[in-house]
């Protein structure tokens, strides 16, 4: 066996860049295992673990490349190992076409563009605080769609935004929608009187998107990263958010996204919507409609719920076309008659929200045990992520499934080889997907999705629930379409997808 | 019409560069920055700088000032023993920061043979070398002592060199007369054609020169010869065609005027003519002249020397005084000549990244389309290296210019915090020596400048700064 690699001297490309790099050289004919990372020490010490290193490794640093091959013919690697070289260039020659738009720091960004309001960082989490402050102090509004960034680095962070009058979004905010702009992980809606605040990422996504289906439109939707609902944020950019919408003329009717916040935190949304005659719905997943009791609230149930709520309140429609429970249970009946084995439901999720929405439903609707990576209060714990029991829902973003791949919504690798996996499982009966369209996610999914579905498709029936828009540049029309003809069943929120697979699940069971 | 959350939002993109296609639907203003991570430093060295921002900039300021002001003339010429401070019989300068002798690579350790025998002091090679690891000859930097030499960059007692004299600021720099290509000391010959030479400069050219020199009624101001050649495709570091021809031009009817007898005045004509680098020595001297005047002041971050010795990579700043930041020097991804490769190569050696320094070579590769095929790429990559330098630079000169980007004036005065802290690394233009001595240049390219020293100058100028 030979080793083939080379350090490449202060090069510094970002992480989704290295891994389809990765993959392109793992493709490579001869090669039969290869790595493509930065110099750090944890890198080299994981490449001796792999059998990947060589002597010359040694001398590399955080701010170097280290490109290795192996495989049986030195020769052959020589080349690929040229070839994986060259791949490196064609950015270089990109810069050259593009020079306009492009800098290398936030320094000549802003001699560019020296009216910039807003910094939006995708850089890895260690070093994202320290640039985020710098944009701080040059007055910009930042959005960290990093994770990885400490709390302490977020407290500090928000708390010196929030003096300058700046948000903060993030870190870890997939996702937002200012002035009619989608940020990051954000789909094209229509624009109207709803404005959004959400902790959760996947979670704006599905209301803005269900919203604007519903024919209403956003008028922002502000993202403001998991932790800050904790008490230790204490709601920071939250409760700046609700501020805004209060305050905002387009906006007629607030909806507020998260998991339940922290008694601190709510109290103190309580607080401040009480200076609003607008009126405010709230989905806390996973709290009780007493919870909201007293506080001037709408209760929301699920984000389908949520949306057809927000909707309502600007006189709209009456009543919800979401749950049609004679409708959906003739189709969990359908969905049984083509079940051929199994007992259990598999749900392979992408969308963090998304997975323990369907928690929260199936634990209502009491289909027996749920298993999950990020269970509900109801819901256990899978002792082996890789390893389902029972009905098991998976959030396949989180970082057990992430570390050194790009998130599921992009690359769509790791969740196909489980969908094959649990189709082909005796136990599953049912399998659960989402697709999350929109900017920033796969471009062109159904080429990646597709064929895995058709396989999968022999041993279970598949239910998928569609996040998107007409206006995304996927397109969601035609994918629900293509969809449907492949014998998928397809739905345009989650809370019908998952509450459909319970009650085939019931029925099953012989309970409905 | 709409309510703007942010006021009419534009965005600073930084990561993800797909995140960008909303905004261009959208047409949304936006920059997408590159981003890279810092050079690994301390994060104490880093609150400290960021802390004294408003004096580093104060500081800055006032250097760059005075290099943008300085005024090189070529003044004259003497031996090395005449002019140069502190130079004396058993002295030998050198390229890049100081060296030993069993450190020194082998051009620099032929080079150094070579000056023995020119000068008389060993017979032949062996005894050379004993003499040389004695411990009776001493080696110093050429920058320690306002002298600057390509490649080995040596200079021994009786050798002539240029001087050349800061107008503005009154401060002398010297260097030696460029031999040609070849078989040639710089790149560490030392056979008997080569002392012949060196001799022949010495004894016929030299004095030559120095009368013509001499018998200008104006110095020749080299910035302006420096200016013209930028226009004309130079960038004075690896291309010194138009400055050489400038400079002739310059010098020719003075020399015919002072020349003993026509072959002499031919003779010394030609040999410029011949020799493509003549005025490489000189670019080197007039940017160090311009440079040295910013040296020293408390406070600025502002590179004030790159050179390397073929071992070690040498910086000094003008906010830590006389201390040199040193790192391996490294081998340049290079072009060879045929028969060669990498394999034949000195790492990286001499005190030409003085033009880059001062804003040249590299920094001015826009001007120089001519050489960007020889070092390797095409008239893109040439802009590029100028724009990038751009983000590591504290000015843009406001006499070189670079008639590609709109006559923008050239990226002058690489700033330590902007390296470190952008991780971008100078870049330079330069010619290969063959790792054996003797053998001459076998290849040109560009290279990037290691992090090791621009690092440990930042920690150190940190120290420098109050907490």
């Amino acid at each position: 066996m030979f080793i083939e690699g080379k350090v490449v001297k202060g090069r510094y490309f970002d992480s989704v860049f290295l891994m389809k790099m990765a993959r392109t050289v793992s493709e490579f004919e001869g090669v039969q295992d290869s790595s493509v990372v930065v110099g750090s020490a944890e890198n080299i010490k994981i490449l001796k673990s792999a059998e990947l290193f060589l002597e010359s490794f040694s001398e590399a640093t955080g701010n170097d490349l280290i490109i290795v091959l192996k495989g049986v013919d030195g020769q052959i690697l020589n080349e690929a190992l040229l070839k994986a070289l060259e791949l490196m260039n064609p950015k270089e020659n990109l810069s050259g076409k593009k020079n306009n738009e492009q800098t290398q720091s936030l320094e000549s960004a802003l001699t560019k563009l020296p009216k910039a309001n807003l910094a939006l960082f995708s850089i890895a989490g260690k070093y994202v605080a320290e640039e985020a402050m710098n944009a701080l102090k040059q007055n910009l509004h930042v959005m960290l769609f990093s994770d990885n960034v400490s709390l302490e680095d977020e407290i500090k962070l928000k708390t010196y935004g929030r003096d300058k009058g700046l948000f903060v979004m993030g870190p870890d905010c997939g996702t937002a929608i200012i002035d009619g702009v989608p940020l990051a992980f954000a789909n094209a809606v229509h624009r109207g009187p709803i404005g959004v605040v959400a902790a959760s990422g996947t979670g704006l996504q599905e209301v803005t998107c269900l919203i604007s289906n519903l024919g209403e439109g956003i008028s922002q939707a502000i993202g403001t990263g998991g932790r800050d609902i904790k008490k230790e944020v204490g709601g920071i950019c939250f409760l700046m958010g609700v501020e805004a919408l209060m305050n905002d003329p387009e906006t007629k009717v607030i909806l507020l996204v998260s998991k339940p916040p922290h008694e601190d935190v709510m109290n103190k949304i309580t607080q401040k919507v009480k200076g609003t005659t607008k009126p405010v719905i709230a989905l806390f997943l996973g709290a009780t409609k007493e919870s909201l009791k007293e506080t001037g609230i709408h209760y929301a149930e699920n984000l389908a719920d949520a949306a057809f709520l927000a909707v309502k309140h600007c006189n709209k429609i009456n009543h919800s076309p979401f749950f049609d429970l004679e409708e959906l249970k003739k189709v969990a009946g359908s969905i049984l008659t083509r079940a051929k084995k199994g007992q259990y439901l598999r749900a392979l999720y992408s969308g963090g929200t998304f997975c323990y929405e369907t928690q929260l439903i199936l634990n209502k609707l009491g289909v027996g045990e749920v298993f999950s990576n990020a269970p509900t209060a109801h819901s256990f714990k899978l002792e082996n992520n890789f390893q389902s029991i029972r009905h098991t829902v998976l959030d396949l973003g989180e970082d057990e499934f992430t570390v050194g791949r790009p998130h599921p919504m992009i690359d769509f690798s790791l969740r196909n080889k489980r969908i094959i996996e649990e189709a082909k499982n005796p136990e599953t009966m049912i399998l659960l997907l989402d697709l999350v369209l929109g900017y920033g996610a796969h471009l062109n999914p159904l080429a990646d999705l597709l064929p895995t579905l058709k396989e999968a498709l022999q041993y279970v029936p598949i239910i998928v629930s569609v996040t998107g828009t007409d206006q995304d540049p996927q397109g969601r029309r035609e994918i629900m379409k293509t969809l449907r003809e492949t014998g998928i069943v397809v739905k345009e929120s989650n809370a019908q997808a998952a509450t459909l697979a319970g009650l085939a699940l019931k029925l099953k069971g012989g309970a409905v | 019409m709409s309510q703007k959350l942010f006021g009419n939002l534009q965005v600073v993109n930084i990561g993800l560069e797909s995140f960008n296609l909303p905004f261009e639907k959208m047409n949304i203003p936006h920059v997408q920055v590159l981003w890279r991570p810092s050079l690994v430093v301390s994060s104490e060295a880093k609150n400290i700088i960021s802390n004294n921002k408003e004096k580093i900039k104060a500081a800055n300021e006032l250097a760059i000032s005075r290099l943008q002001k300085g005024r090189p003339l070529l003044v004259g010429m003497g031996n090395a023993i005449d002019v140069i401070p502190g130079m004396k019989k058993n002295l030998i300068l050198h390229a890049g920061p100081p060296i030993t002798w069993e450190r020194m690579c082998g051009p620099m350790k032929g080079a150094v043979i070579g000056a023995l025998l020119y000068e008389g002091m060993a017979k032949n090679e062996i005894e050379a070398e004993c003499l040389a690891k004695s411990g009776e000859i001493e080696f110093s930097p050429c920058h320690e002592h306002q002298a600057v030499g390509p490649m080995a960059g040596i200079i021994s007692a009786s050798m002539p060199v240029f001087i050349v004299q800061n107008a503005e600021f009154g401060n002398f720099t010297y260097s030696t007369q460029n031999e040609g290509l070849g078989k040639v000391l710089r790149y560490g010959a030392f056979s008997s054609e080569v002392i012949e030479r060196l001799k022949w400069m010495e004894k016929v050219m030299y004095p030559t020169l120095k009368k013509a020199i001499e018998n200008k009624k104006e110095k020749i101001d080299l910035k302006n010869i420096i200016l013209q050649a930028l226009h004309m495709g130079d960038e004075v570091h690896n291309r010194n065609r138009a400055g050489t021809s400038l400079l002739y031009r310059s010098l020719a009817p003075d020399i015919v005027t002072v020349a003993p007898d026509k072959e002499t005045a031919l003779a010394v004509l030609n040999f410029m003519n011949g020799n493509d680098h003549f005025f490489l020595n000189l670019s080197m001297a007039a940017s160090k002249a311009i440079i040295d005047p910013a040296r020293n002041i408390k406070g600025s971050s502002l590179v004030v020397t790159m050179a390397r010795n073929g071992t070690d990579f040498g910086i000094q700043l003008s906010g830590t005084g006389s201390q040199w930041f040193t790192g391996k020097a490294p081998f340049v991804d290079a072009l060879y000549f045929p028969g060669y490769s990498v394999k034949d190569a000195n790492p990286d050696i001499g005190d030409s990244a003085i033009t880059e320094t001062a804003g040249l070579g590299g920094f001015a590769m826009a001007a120089a389309f001519a050489i960007v095929q020889f070092v390797g790429g095409n008239a893109d990559t040439a802009l590029n290296y100028s724009k990038q330098m751009y983000e590591i630079t504290l000015a843009e000169s406001t006499q070189f210019q670079i008639p590609a980007l709109n006559f923008r004036g050239t990226p002058t005065g690489i700033d330590v915090v902007k390296v470190v802290e952008k991780n971008i690394l100078p870049v330079i233009n330069t010619g290969v020596a063959h790792k054996d001595p003797g053998v001459g240049q076998v290849g040109a390219g560009v290279l990037n400048a290691p992090s090791e020293p621009f690092s440990k100058a930042y920690e150190e100028f940190s120290k420098h700064l109050e907490r």
